[in-house]
């Protein structure tokens, strides 16, 4: 069997709204063994995972955490459920089957680095994992897993629920802390990074709903056996948002380094009415557009980093020969013209010219000139966007000049 | 609910902002934000109606135009569009009598394209108020509609 469930183990088993059902399942379990260790310790532990970011950048998880232990003085700590990267529905599907388990990672987190107060930052169109985790804070409040004095080891940590309202650029860190402060999302300058100046400009961390889950399992199974699971690079397993022209669509957990077709074949059970496939799109919207050739790549960070992208993610979203890839690629571009925050100017202006090429391949108006044009349009916006938002949006593009580029040359007029 | 309730429900911090606002909206039959609002709001707070303005204009979610009573948001990204969201679209088109961003003569249903819901593993997907719909086909677009139209009446 391919799958590996250690995130979604309790899926389908656990009532997600009762926490004598979760405690029955190993709940909380991983939050009364830190509180015996020291906090250092804690965070060795979480080294010794190897663990790295669930939220598309595979930043290692450990550094973040020491960074903000290391931190005087009153610092939060944010559980990012923003979800915005079309494609992905792993953190609504965590929240929802798993609450507890959320909240046990910031705890752990919270002891760990001593941080007081945290939030959980889910997007407003989540209205029901928002409800899910409003009345799972309040449970794992009376039962003294959250609040004061958790476990009766003098620590105290009080954690809010945040919701967005339409916007899938407060998924970047410092979009994030502007909307918690109640403002529109709009990105700051790094550095200085979040756990320098973060939330009220005290230092924040910022962690993926998926990582922070993983942290109860770290602590309970220990870092070197957590890292024998994987590839050396990407330890553990991954949480997959499996879309488009499969036939069974829906969430996996596999272990790092299971192939990309093992995934669409095995678990998807390949494509509907048995098409060929045209296209891949890894991510979500800011990620890489593979051909069918590339599918035995692994699911490993050290592969994805090829593309620059947030493809850490775990979407996959199968595209059949129906499809043209100017089409996708004009959804992907229309998203961006949608959410860029206006902030800076290639960002802003770069992507509504994007769509104004693309919209001449289409239409079979393009000429070579163009193609130059938009190869380099895409390199500018790339290399000059402020925040991650134009740093990585042009991936789509620009893998599909890549392994696309016959496309191209179809709809050329000379 | 009425807005002096629901801003008594959160500290008097504009960090609240957002929640309030979509809360708020939310409770409203035609869905927005109106400038006698955004002034009651600004006063609670005493903070500039610029300020709770370009909050607003920033979500999406948010809004200063009336809409309908229901809102009924179809997603159009790459997962729904490769299955069959534009016939959705063309099927919500066809029974509502109106296209994207526009409000039916009886204020009954607004129609809007959203960005992804989240829902791929059901996808096509649409989002009616708070309320999430799957697996979407032109039979169940057509049922959905007319019960809707029927609670009212
Ligand atoms: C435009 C943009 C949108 C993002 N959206 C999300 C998101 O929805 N969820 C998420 O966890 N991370 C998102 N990220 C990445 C976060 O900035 C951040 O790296 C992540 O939450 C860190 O958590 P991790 O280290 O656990 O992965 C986004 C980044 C960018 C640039
Ligand atoms: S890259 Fe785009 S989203 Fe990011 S700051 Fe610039 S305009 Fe805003």
């Amino acid at each position: 069997m391919i799958q590996e469930k250690v995130v979604s183990k309790r899926f389908g088993k656990v009532n997600p709204l009762s926490i004598d059902s979760y405690i029955k399942y190993d709940g909380y379990k991983g939050l009364e063994k830190a509180v015996t260790m020291h906090p250092t310790q804690v965070i060795d532990e979480i080294e010794k995972s190897k663990i790295r970011g669930r939220g598309g950048a595979g930043f290692p998880a450990h550094i973040k955490a020491r960074a903000l232990a290391n931190a005087q003085g009153p610092k939060f700590i944010v559980c990012n459920g923003d979800e915005g990267e079309p494609g992905n529905f792993k953190d609504r599907m965590l929240m929802e089957n798993d609450p507890h388990a959320v909240i046990e990672g910031l705890a752990i987190l919270a002891y760990a680095t001593g941080a007081r107060k945290g939030y959980i930052y889910i997007r407003g169109e989540y209205q029901n994992a928002i409800k899910i985790m409003k009345a799972t804070i309040q449970a794992a409040e009376e039962k003294g897993f959250l609040g004061e004095n958790i476990l009766n080891k003098g620590f105290d940590f009080k954690l809010e629920v945040r919701s967005g309202a339409g916007s899938y650029v407060v998924g970047e860190e410092f979009s994030m802390i502007e909307s918690i402060e109640g403002k529109p999302g709009r990105s700051r300058v790094k550095p200085p990074f979040p756990t320098d100046k973060g939330i009220h400009d005290r230092p924040t961390l910022i962690n993926n709903v998926e990582t922070f889950v993983n942290f109860p399992h770290i602590i309970l199974v220990g870092g070197n056996e957590f890292a024998k699971v994987g590839t050396p690079s990407s330890t553990g397993t991954k949480l997959i948002s499996l879309s488009g022209n499969v036939k069974n669509k829906g969430l996996y957990e596999v272990p790092f380094g299971t192939s990309i077709r093992d995934v669409i074949f095995q678990l998807g059970k390949g494509v509907r009415n048995n098409r060929p496939i045209k296209m891949v799109q890894l991510g979500g919207a800011s990620g890489p557009i593979i051909p069918e050739y590339m599918l035995d790549m692994s699911i490993d960070f050290d592969r994805f980093e090829n593309f620059d992208s947030k493809t850490g993610t775990g979407a996959i979203i199968v595209i059949d020969d129906r499809y043209d890839i100017f089409d996708i690629l004009l959804i992907n571009m229309k998203f961006f013209v949608h959410q860029s925050c206006g902030k800076c100017a290639p960002c802003r202006e770069g992507h509504i010219q994007i769509v104004n090429l693309l919209n001449k391949f289409k239409n079979h108006r393009a000429t070579e000139k163009d193609l130059m044009s938009l190869e380099n349009l895409a390199n500018v916006i790339q290399q000059t966007s402020l925040c991650g938002l134009g740093q990585t949006s042009m991936t789509s593009i620009i893998s599909s000049l890549r392994y696309f580029r016959d496309d191209y040359f179809t709809k050329v007029r000379y | 609910m009425l807005l002096k309730e629901i801003l008594s429900k959160y500290p008097k911090d504009p960090e609240y902002l957002i929640e309030i606002l979509l809360e708020y909206q939310t409770s409203k039959k035609n869905h927005y934000i109106s400038p006698e609002d955004v002034s009651r709001i600004s006063g609670h707070f005493d903070i500039p109606e610029s300020q709770v303005c370009s909050v607003i204009s920033f979500y999406t979610l948010l809004s200063m135009e009336p809409k309908g009573r229901y809102v009924v948001q179809i997603c159009h990204d790459v997962p729904c569009f490769v299955n069959d969201a534009t016939n959705i679209y063309e099927e919500l088109v066809n029974v509502l009598g109106i296209k994207e961003g526009e409000t039916t003569p009886d204020n009954l249903f607004t129609l809007e394209i959203t960005e992804c819901l989240g829902c791929c593993n059901e996808a096509p997907a649409m989002r009616v108020n708070n309320q999430v719909y799957t697996n979407l086909t032109p039979a169940k677009i057509e049922k959905l509609i007319k019960d809707l139209r029927g609670e009212i009446k």
